[in-house]
């Protein structure tokens, strides 16, 4: 609804293209644009238009935050704590605050006390230097003295769960409400996101045919952005300015505005490139805190970049999880009742949970989930690509292909009777044909020491939708068109979907349109979080273009015999509808402004509603989903995984850029193929320190580990809002390793259930090793 | 192989710093730096030359790639003092006259860039590969890229950029 309330009806397309596309009717604030045909109509949407900022990276004049260099800038190195758990007893800067090329020193203080009393993890900071080069920094560490008082501390899932365990926190946190069960065990957690339980698990295992159990386990994964956390503060009299790798400048702006007693407007956070964040990059951190306050003290700017070590112990992680589900089942495919018992461990943070997956993706009356999170004494997790849903879809996807199994159903036809939704079963057809499905032999069937398999699994995530930025376009006397948004670009393409959608507007292409973001104090930006960037800020920069082409036609209307409704724009040019001499060039018809056109517009909430309302989430009426297969080779003398194909099959709306699509879900596959058979930190239980905190002994996937991706990417419009975009980082990892697991076992006919299928893990699946027994 | 340490004669005895000649895309500088300074620290520091970027700091990522006499390697783990007289050549010098290389313009066209933080390091190496290997194969192109690490995930369409751009060689 506009300010006035005043709407109007439109026609938009609706459904997916090939399969079943037609039109629905929808009323729309009467001052949005008119509805966007399908992509095949339009001239820059839709389009593998090449990224306007790829040239600044494949040259490396693309600046992150990390070549940030200011005048008379020091170089901050931070302490960390030796011990997994310890009582400080005291810090002694003063050696250090002497030493040669410091010029600020600053201790960690924990909030509300003051002081810092205690450490929690081995790698938790406890004070910083900042000096004139960064190894007088790093010399200066080591003459901090630092008196501890260790103490008993835990690492690990299960042992953490127990009551003897030593308690994580002190008991002020430990005794608050929630920590019933025991010492470090909060929760149980039964509302997840989006939705709770539903009817009755009991009479649903009750009316049951098959009843079956599957015990899960995923590992802690960590982040590993190639680019490392990283900060420039600039603490100036009148202003804050701060240069920072983030998913979120208006998020860190407001924190350190926050935190340091500043108005909004006097702190600036600028991220113009960043080199890669999955999550853990979506809030100030720690290490903000401390550059500023370096800053503060030291009077000059100050960078704060950290290295692999400190990335890989302080820098965020995927939390692992144990899971128990049951499922029970009819004969004929009915699912009857789906339980999920979790416990995730965020190590000294919250937030462990396996998602809304289990509860959102398949029919099922009957729906339990209890979820804990367990305190231990490692570094802090937090979001990480599709946070939860990756772990909770390892273990329902494998129990929905064990399900088919006993069933005897083929698992495309179990999910075609479970599914409700009409979009993933498109995408099976699709992919089924794709990876050549009907091939697929009985699991163990082949004989032989290398083994090959077939598997599917399918990816939900709910379409997040956020209506608090905004974009403004500016049209230049000279023909250029800008525009400004405080969002930021991870590398996902923000900047060239912006262009594409104001050039698809102006009649321009997109490298003719300037996008200027990454930078606080442009027009209200949002978090790169949720995948919810393209759906969320795509709409407001065609609303601002729209309107600036509106105030644009409303000048040259009368200069070409004609009413603003006549024009029409294409090809550098403005058109009297129906005519090609009553034109002008678009540069002409700018020099007739006489001043700039600047507009700004938001984003209105959803066409036609949301399926959850603003306050409870925001959440769109479409889900973005997609089905994935994988074809694995496995050595069963060496225990090696190889996967040789994957064939992907999303959906993300209207696709603005198909390649970039691409990218994000190659992206996404990787990742997932990381998590799937090689990505584990690994806590020394002994000391809790990590024992792989680098890029060679922790493995993420090289080029020669990916196998082909075969992408499918349907056109599916929803009628949404004026661009109808969604985005798809997210929805592309979720289903790979539970795929990947499917496939395994297709091949050996023996289920994996704990992650990473490294060889060991599949040379114990197969009886070859002894393995670890574990039960929840 | 020359004498890598090939060190200027302005090195005071004794000092943990001294001046040294680097050339740099065809540039020779003369630096002060400490004995202890990586080439790519020297590039990123007084050379200013920040494209080429440090991510792990010990050689497991690639993403600090420079050619030396033409050879891909880690600029992490040579010490600058050791560089000698040989050639370094830095993403800010593969584009001549701001005309793009072949490999960065297929880069661009493949889509192989998300964050572009590990970038620089992959063109530098692709466009080596083609130097010695103008037509590599795609196992050839894995095995000289497997050096690189990539957390965005941009491999395939990488692949796709340096086949495409060894193809347009043969026409």
């Amino acid at each position: 609804m506009t300010k006035e309330g005043s709407s109007r009806l439109a026609t938009f397309p609706a459904g997916i293209v090939g399969a079943g596309l037609g039109e629905v009717r929808r009323r729309i604030p009467s001052d949005d644009p008119p509805p966007l045909p399908i992509n095949g109509a339009l001239d820059v949407v839709g389009k593998p238009v090449p990224r306007i900022d790829g040239r600044a990276k494949v040259t490396g004049a693309a600046r992150f935050t990390v070549d940030v260099r200011l005048p008379g800038m020091l170089f901050a190195r931070v302490l960390r704590s030796p011990h997994a758990h310890a009582r400080i007893l005291g810090v002694n800067m003063r050696a250090a605050a002497d030493s040669l090329g410091v010029r600020a020193v600053h201790v960690v203080t924990e909030a509300g006390n003051g002081v810092l009393q205690t450490v929690h993890y081995r790698g938790a900071p406890i004070a910083a230097v900042a000096a004139a080069t960064r190894a007088q920094a790093e010399a200066a560490l080591a003459l901090i003295k630092v008196r501890y008082a260790p103490l008993h501390f835990v690492v690990d899932l299960d042992e953490a769960r127990q009551t003897y365990s030593p308690a994580v926190f002190e008991a002020t946190l430990a005794s608050s409400p929630g920590f019933s069960r025991s010492t470090n065990v909060w929760g149980p957690v039964r509302d997840p996101f989006a939705s709770g339980s539903r009817g009755n698990v009991a009479d649903g295992l009750a009316e049951a045919d098959f009843i079956i159990d599957g015990q899960f386990r995923t590992q802690v994964q960590t982040h590993c952005c190639l680019e490392p956390h990283a900060i420039v503060a600039d603490w100036q009299p009148n202003r804050l300015t701060v240069y920072t790798s983030t998913q979120n400048v208006r998020g860190v702006r407001d924190e350190l505005a926050e935190t340091f007693g500043l108005e909004q407007r006097a702190v600036r956070v600028i991220s113009e490139f960043m080199g890669g964040g999955f999550g853990s990059k979506l809030s100030a951190g720690d290490y903000a805190f401390l550059a500023v306050e370096l800053s503060r003290k030291a009077g000059a700017p100050v960078s704060l970049v950290y290295d692999r070590h400190e990335e890989q112990i302080s820098g965020g992680n995927r939390p692992g999880t144990a899971q128990l589900v049951r499922m029970g089942a009819k004969r004929d495919g009915t699912v009857t009742a789906i339980t999920v018992l979790a416990f995730g461990t965020a190590g000294t943070e919250m937030g462990a949970g396996v998602g809304n997956f289990a509860q959102s993706l398949y029919s099922c009356p009957n729906f339990e989930m209890v979820q804990y999170d367990v305190l231990t004494n490692a570094g802090p997790g937090c979001a990480m690509r599709a946070p939860g849903n990756v772990q909770g879809a390892f273990a329902v996807e494998q129990m929905i292909d064990e399900l088919a199994e006993r069933l005897e159903f083929d698992p495309l036809a179990l999910r075609d009777r479970i599914d409700p939704s009409l979009v993933r079963r498109e995408q099976r057809r699709i992919g089924g044909d794709r990876i050549g499905w009907n091939s697929r032999h009985p699991a163990g069937a082949e004989v032989g020491t290398i083994k090959c398999g077939l598997g599917v699994a399918q990816s939900f995530w709910p379409g997040i939708v956020d209506t608090s930025s905004s974009c403004e376009v500016q049209i230049e006397r000279d023909g250029s068109v800008v525009l400004r948004s405080g969002v930021q670009d991870l590398g996902t393409g923000t900047r060239t979907v912006l262009a594409q959608v104001v050039a698809e507007e102006c009649g321009l292409r997109a490298e003719d349109i300037t996008v200027l973001i990454g930078d606080s104090d442009f027009p209200a930006g949002q978090s790169s979080g949720g995948s919810k960037m393209t759906g969320s800020i795509t709409p407001a920069a065609r609303n601002a273009a729209h309107k600036a082409m509106r105030a644009l036609a409303a000048v040259i209307a009368p200069k070409l015999d004609a009413t603003v409704d006549d024009l029409v724009t294409k090809n550098g040019r403005i058109f009297v509808r129906g005519t090609k001499e009553r034109a002008m060039s678009f540069r002409d018809a700018a020099a007739f402004l006489s001043e700039p056109i600047r507009t700004i517009s938001g984003r209105p909430a959803d066409y036609g509603g949301y399926r959850l309302t603003r306050e409870a989430g925001g959440l769109a009426q479409a889900d973005i989903g997609g089905v994935q297969f994988a074809s694995v080779e496995v050595d069963t003398e060496t225990g090696i995984v190889r996967v040789k194909r994957v064939v992907a099959v999303h959906d993300c709306g209207r696709p603005i850029n198909p390649l970039q699509v691409e990218s994000q879900i190659h992206g996404g596959i990787i990742m997932g193929l990381g998590f799937a058979l090689f990505e584990e930190r690994t806590l020394d239980r002994g000391t809790g320190s990590m024992l792989n905190a680098d890029l060679e002994q922790y493995k993420i996937p090289g080029i020669a580990d990916v196998p082909e991706i075969d992408v499918v990417l349907l056109e599916n419009y929803h009628a949404q809002s004026s661009t109808d975009a969604c985005g798809v980082a997210e929805p592309a990892t979720i289903p790979t390793a539970a795929a990947i697991a499917n496939a395994v076992y297709n091949a050996i006919g023996f289920r994996v259930r704990s992650l990473p299928m490294k060889p060991a893990t599949i040379l114990a699946t197969l009886g070859k090793i002894p393995s670890l027994d574990w039960s929840l | 192989m020359k004498d890598i340490h090939d060190r200027d004669e302005k090195w005071p005895s004794g000092s943990d710093r001294g001046l040294i000649k680097l050339n740099v895309n065809g540039i020779e500088h003369r630096l002060h730096v400490e004995s202890d300074i990586t080439l790519a620290e020297a590039l990123r520091g007084p050379l200013a030359l920040t494209g080429t970027k440090i991510a792990c700091n010990r050689g497991a990522c690639g993403a600090c790639t420079v050619l030396l006499d033409g050879q891909a390697v880690c600029a992490c783990m040579i010490f600058a003092i050791d560089v000698g007289q040989r050639a370094v050549t830095t993403i800010e010098g593969l584009c001549r006259d701001h005309q793009l290389h072949p490999i960065q313009e297929s880069f661009l066209a493949y889509d192989a860039v998300q964050c572009g933080f590990c970038t620089p390091g992959l063109v530098i190496s692709a466009a080596a590969l083609l130097e010695s290997n103008p037509h590599p194969m795609l196992d050839e192109i894995k095995t000289a890229l497997s050096g690189h690490l990539c957390r965005c995930g941009t491999h395939p369409h990488i692949y796709e950029a340096v086949l495409a751009a060894s193809t347009a060689r043969i026409k």
